[in-house]
């Protein structure tokens, strides 16, 4: 049960009409200054669905993300959350509507100055009118549920190692019972069986109701074992003008089986002459600079 | 490869060419500069009147206000308690030999404690508060901003200006004046302790001549300039922490120019404010101020 109360359900859709997808995204663009950044990426993420966006460095996967969110707010494009445009909501209705999703930061980003405690209880003060028992209650929970020892829950963020954050982040992103999870690069910089702890607290959280998951990542573990669909980013300094920037959009399997070169290059982790053009690259830039 | 034939004419050209195109990028430079610095303080603007939105908007959280009351107010007292005696014995010391010269040694304590009040006192505190507690917020708010922790409270649809922002700036705001009130005591204090114990200024004289010279409106003159510089500080500190650049060197930029900018700031404040309120006084005291002389 969501423990902030949601936007009144609306009735049953008629016989063969259509549900609005958990979240969309339609014809995004983003630049920043002369940069681009993100070029007419479209995308459509039914309820229910863990959705895995990968790429290499660079090619905009995190800045999609906070985009879902609104935390950037796109050049060009819409994104929808079940329906609803963020682009239009005002300052308190983007907020409520934020109380809907749970964001898994990089680095987790849990506020330096509060308690682990404290930190996952901030959305349940935030937002609801829960008593500090009930409060406590539910943090004893998360933190049972991410797998953290009750002692860690006077400690600051700052004392716990980078496995113990992450979940700790996850146990806050979780506080309010989101129906929709963004994960922004849950397992970098872990090692390899903390990286499949996390994979597999992704599909714990999935399992808990229809919960709907996007996963940004790097890691072809984590994006094989729990992907329903993947989407696969291109660089845009690396596309042609026209060219689509997703160069792929289905599911593990079909990844697996991809024969473009691009694709391949990537699932197998192949560096292929790219050390070449990016000393090329460098060399004419220092060229320019000179003259 | 043969070059072709240049001749003066062409080449006269090409420099007059060359010479205006460099005037051209010049004052394309300029006006960029300038509109960079315009769009600053619109934003500036922006983010005071969001802040002002959130005082009006919502109740404030006493765990939340209170720590930010203790940094600013509680932790700076010393410090400005103690550069206050400093600066009220370094005003004795400067006077004393031209008030000595025109026999005027006992009327000391109404120049110094006039200069303290007025505009001594206000602006060491805003000074001490902006080197202290500005450089501090703009560093702290920078690192939450290169770590993500602003971005994560806007995703659990909290508002980081009525977080992070409001407490700061209701402490400096409401707590500069108390800090104004120690400056000025502490360093009318040490004007009186230099001038009775050192240079031998007879009690009576002093403390009758400052009566007579500083009166509840040049006290309340600082007082009332003291809240514009807390809201400065404050305003212009946060604001340099939200917009941080990345890493170590983008955050330690904000600190540096958290102080910078809150101190031109306050002195460019000091000034009109002032200006302002001299006609104030005048205004209501045609006669002018008293005479030293």
């Amino acid at each position: 049960m969501p423990r902030v109360p949601a936007a009144p359900p609306r009735p049953d859709p008629a016989p063969g009409s259509t549900v609005p997808p958990m979240l969309s995204v339609e014809g995004l663009s983003v630049r920043f200054g002369r940069q681009g950044v993100l070029r007419d990426i479209t995308l459509s993420i039914p309820a229910g669905e863990t959705l895995v966006i990968l790429g290499e460095s660079g090619c905009g996967k995190t800045v999609l993300l906070k985009c879902m969110i609104g935390l950037i707010r796109p050049t060009v494009g819409t994104v929808r959350f079940e329906g609803q445009s963020l682009a239009r909501q005002g300052e308190r209705a983007l907020a409520h509507l934020r109380t809907r999703y749970g964001f898994v930061f990089q680095g987790a980003a849990l506020f330096d100055s509060l308690s682990i405690a404290d930190n996952i209880a901030f959305p349940l003060r935030e937002h609801t009118r829960l008593a500090a028992a009930e409060i406590g209650a539910i943090v004893d929970e998360l933190l049972a549920e991410v797998g953290l020892p009750p002692t860690v829950k006077h400690k600051k963020p700052v004392e716990l190692s980078g496995g113990m954050r992450k979940r700790a982040g996850l146990a806050r992103a979780l506080a309010l019972d989101p129906p929709l999870v963004l994960y922004d690069e849950p397992t970098t910089g872990l090692d390899p069986i903390m990286s499949d702890v996390i994979n597999e607290l992704i599909l714990r959280v999935k399992g808990r109701g229809r919960v709907t998951s996007v996963v940004v990542t790097h890691d072809m573990h984590t994006a094989r074992k729990v992907a329903d669909r993947i989407v696969m980013l291109h660089p845009l300094s690396r596309l042609a003008a026209d060219a689509p920037q997703i160069v792929f959009n289905g599911t593990p399997a079909d990844l697996d089986h991809s024969r473009d070169p691009r694709i391949r290059q990537f699932i197998e982790g192949r560096a292929g002459n790219r050390l070449t053009e990016l000393r090329d690259a460098a060399a004419l830039a220092a060229g320019e600079g000179a003259a | 490869m043969a070059s072709a034939p240049v001749s003066p004419s062409s080449l006269a050209a090409g420099a007059a060419r060359g010479l205006s195109d460099w005037i051209a990028d010049r004052i394309a430079d300029l006006g960029a500069l300038l509109l960079d610095r315009v769009a600053a303080i619109g934003d500036v603007a922006i983010f005071a009147c969001r802040t002002a939105g959130w005082i009006l908007a919502r109740r404030q959280r006493r765990d939340v206000l209170v720590p930010a009351f203790y940094q600013i107010g509680v932790l700076s007292l010393p410090v400005v308690a103690l550069t206050g005696l400093f600066i009220g014995m370094v005003l004795a010391v400067q006077s004393y030999a031209q008030f000595k010269a025109l026999g005027l040694q006992t009327r000391l304590g109404s120049v110094i404690n006039l200069s303290l009040v007025r505009e001594l006192g206000p602006v060491l505190a805003a000074t001490m508060l902006a080197g202290r507690v500005g450089g501090a917020m703009a560093a702290e708010l920078g690192t939450m901003r290169v770590t993500e922790q602003i971005d994560a409270m806007e995703s659990m649809g909290a508002n980081p200006v009525y977080y992070l922002v409001v407490p700061r700036f209701l402490g400096c705001l409401v707590l500069i004046p108390t800090l104004t009130v120690m400056a000025d005591f502490m360093g009318v204090l040490g004007g009186y302790l230099y001038s009775h114990l050192v240079l031998g200024i007879d009690y009576h004289h002093y403390w009758a001549n400052s009566r007579e010279y500083v009166d509840a409106f040049d006290f309340l003159m600082g007082i009332f300039k003291s809240f514009f510089f807390g809201a400065a500080i404050a305003l212009v500190s946060c604001h340099h922490g939200f917009n941080s650049g990345h890493g170590a060197e983008g955050v330690g930029r904000a600190a540096t120019n958290a102080f910078v900018h809150s101190f031109v700031l306050i002195l460019l404040l000091d000034l009109f404010l002032g200006m302002w309120l001299n006609n104030v006084h005048d205004f209501f005291r045609p006669e002018g101020p008293r005479r030293l002389l």
